[in-house]
């Protein structure tokens, strides 16, 4: 149904840089994201996460750099992009002054939608959210994952083909974050663009069919979960939660070394080489495992801790 | 750099507007009492206390006098109030502007939506002491129809004004300063208790620069059925201080809410 230019990317962005007092926030990223897509923006605090969404969504001015949201140029024609973006943002901004239902409402109204006439889709919004039971529950009476459940549904509000989630499950206990990933994987399937930022390297395993690790305001990497850990780190990973005294045993042909504090981590695409250290060190605390995107991240963001 | 009509408002604003009147109705009651109280007060005292010794000023029984003034100053104080401390609280505290502005609207729009609540804010509380005073027999007769479209205009103007203060504002201990530095000495001085003419001549050539003397001069003759005189020049000082206060607050938005 869709003209031939609107089958483009969800996203287009082209040498982004943002500056903050002269400090760069976002330093030359280029980043596209297809429709249909799950993509997730994994980066330490400070690496420009927040920043570039906040750049997609016209609500910040960029210092350089061409972005285009499904196929309109930002800031230029951000307040009509948005009319087609659902955001979930980082910290709950629902209306303290509403109940559950009267929340959906009046941000439909936002949307020059008239409540009445929508009054099918908010009904069926609250029971994707399992909050019909609570239509007149004031705000302050809702868990954090319940108020996350409400404004994940308050930007599907006006059906949108994009949604934005800054840190959707940041703070949420098990039960709550499962619920949501569960509601963000039917999104997926239906076939909704999903651009999600996230600290959970677990999540954006699950959840994400490509991710990018930002750091310093740009893209280190960017591919599938699995792939990208492949490129970067051998399969198999010895973690190992005690001081190594003869680090020589280690035979650097056959493994790769790296230290995380206390930790040693001993990768290598031979699993029998990672079980026979094990006894030749003589080593009693550690754990044998897959390597996985969280390993992946550490090594591309650096070790230190970072403010 | 970006073109200035981006920044105009759309009929958006209204969506503000509706939310902050929902949010109303739901506590109408004791937010009228609370707004209420105070003009009330003054009339009581002043009115009844004060107008003991004197009876008439400017031509007209004391308590008419003054209680056509504070039909001018409630529209005012509430209209300020609201773009001030509830504003702001919806700003910092609440984040419904963030929400709002990740919908299709600019901060243009937040903007006059709430500056035009905060005037509908100042009508609803004159409208609550003009029916009053009609009770009360201060006034009658249509021309007061006339007084509420300037009313909205008052409040309008302090509204957008107050503004200013609320998006350059970096906590609440700011709006004392306004209150107390501004608002009050207007008050004093724009003729809401004694005439301009009881004024040394340089504090009257300030105060035709206020708007709240504006304001007197066309409510006051409205109420008491007499044509208000330089009905234009009136209406034009609130039209300007309406906008100026509007451009200026929404300017100062963009580059607070858009960082």
């Amino acid at each position: 149904m869709e003209s031939k230019e609107n089958v483009g990317a969800a996203v287009q962005i082209e040498g982004l840089v943002k500056r903050y007092r002269g400090r760069p926030a976002v330093d030359g990223l280029d980043l596209s994201v297809a429709r249909g897509e799950c993509f997730g923006l994994l980066g330490p605090n400070g690496a420009g996460k927040t920043t570039t969404l906040r750049l997609l969504l016209g609500l910040t001015q960029p210092s350089a750099g061409a972005i285009h949201v499904l196929g309109l140029p930002v800031p230029e024609q951000a307040r009509f992009a948005r009319r087609r973006i659902g955001v979930v943002p980082q910290a709950d901004n629902l209306d303290p002054d509403f109940t559950v239902e009267e929340n959906l409402e009046v941000y439909a109204r936002y949307f020059g939608l008239r409540p009445a006439a929508i009054r099918d889709r908010i009904r069926s919004l609250l029971e994707f959210a399992e909050l019909s039971e609570r239509l007149r529950s004031p705000i302050r009476e809702l868990s954090g994952g319940t108020k996350r459940r409400l404004t994940l549904v308050r930007a599907l509000i006006q059906d949108p083909d994009l949604v934005i989630l800054d840190e959707p499950t940041t703070g949420l206990d098990p039960h709550a974050r499962q619920h949501l990933w569960n509601r963000l994987e039917e999104l997926r399937a239906a076939g909704r663009t999903l651009i999600l930022s996230t600290h959970y390297m677990e999540e954006a395993e699950r959840l994400c069919d490509r991710v990018a690790i930002m750091d310093r305001g740009r893209i280190q990497a960017e591919d599938t979960p699995r792939a990208l850990v492949d490129r970067f780190l051998p399969r198999h990973v010895l973690e190992i939660r005690e001081p190594l005294k003869d680090r020589t045993l280690l035979d650097h042909e056959r493994c790769q070394v790296e230290a995380v504090g206390a930790l040693t981590l001993v990768y290598s695409s031979e699993r029998e080489y990672l079980t026979s250290l094990v006894d030749r060190l003589g080593i009693a605390r550690y754990l044998e495992r897959p390597s996985n995107l969280e390993d992946c991240f550490l090594h591309l963001t650096g070790r230190g801790l970072r403010e | 750099m970006n073109g200035l009509w981006r920044r105009l408002p759309s009929r958006g604003f209204s969506a503000v507007w509706m939310r902050n009147f929902l949010v109303w109705r739901k506590l109408w009651i004791p937010s009228l009492i609370a707004n209420f109280g105070e003009p009330l007060l003054y009339l009581l005292a002043f009115g009844y206390g004060f107008g003991q010794f004197v009876k008439t000023m400017d031509h007209l029984p004391y308590l008419v006098f003054l209680a056509t003034g504070i039909v001018c100053s409630s529209a005012m104080n509430a209209a300020s109030f609201e773009a001030l401390y509830s504003a702001y609280t919806r700003m910092e505290m609440q984040k419904t502007w963030e929400a709002i502005l990740s919908a299709p609207l600019e901060p243009a729009d937040v903007i006059l939506g709430e500056v035009s609540w905060a005037a509908t804010k100042g009508l609803i509380n004159a409208l609550a002491i003009l029916i009053v005073g009609f009770v009360l027999r201060l006034w009658s007769g249509a021309m007061i129809l006339w007084a509420l479209p300037v009313i909205f205009l008052v409040g309008f103007a302090f509204g957008a004004m107050a503004m200013i203060m609320t998006v350059l504002a970096r906590s609440y201990d700011f709006f004392v300063y306004y209150m107390i530095l501004l608002l009050t000495p207007l008050l004093l001085v724009s003729g809401v208790f004694f005439p301009l003419s009881a004024l040394p001549s340089p504090v009257v050539r300030v105060a035709r620069l206020l708007p709240l003397t504006h304001a007197i001069e066309l409510i006051r003759p409205l109420l008491t059925g007499r044509f208000p005189h330089d009905v234009f020049a009136h209406v034009a000082v609130l039209v300007v201080y309406g906008i100026a206060g509007y451009g200026i607050a929404t300017a100062v938005a963009y580059r607070r809410l858009q960082r």
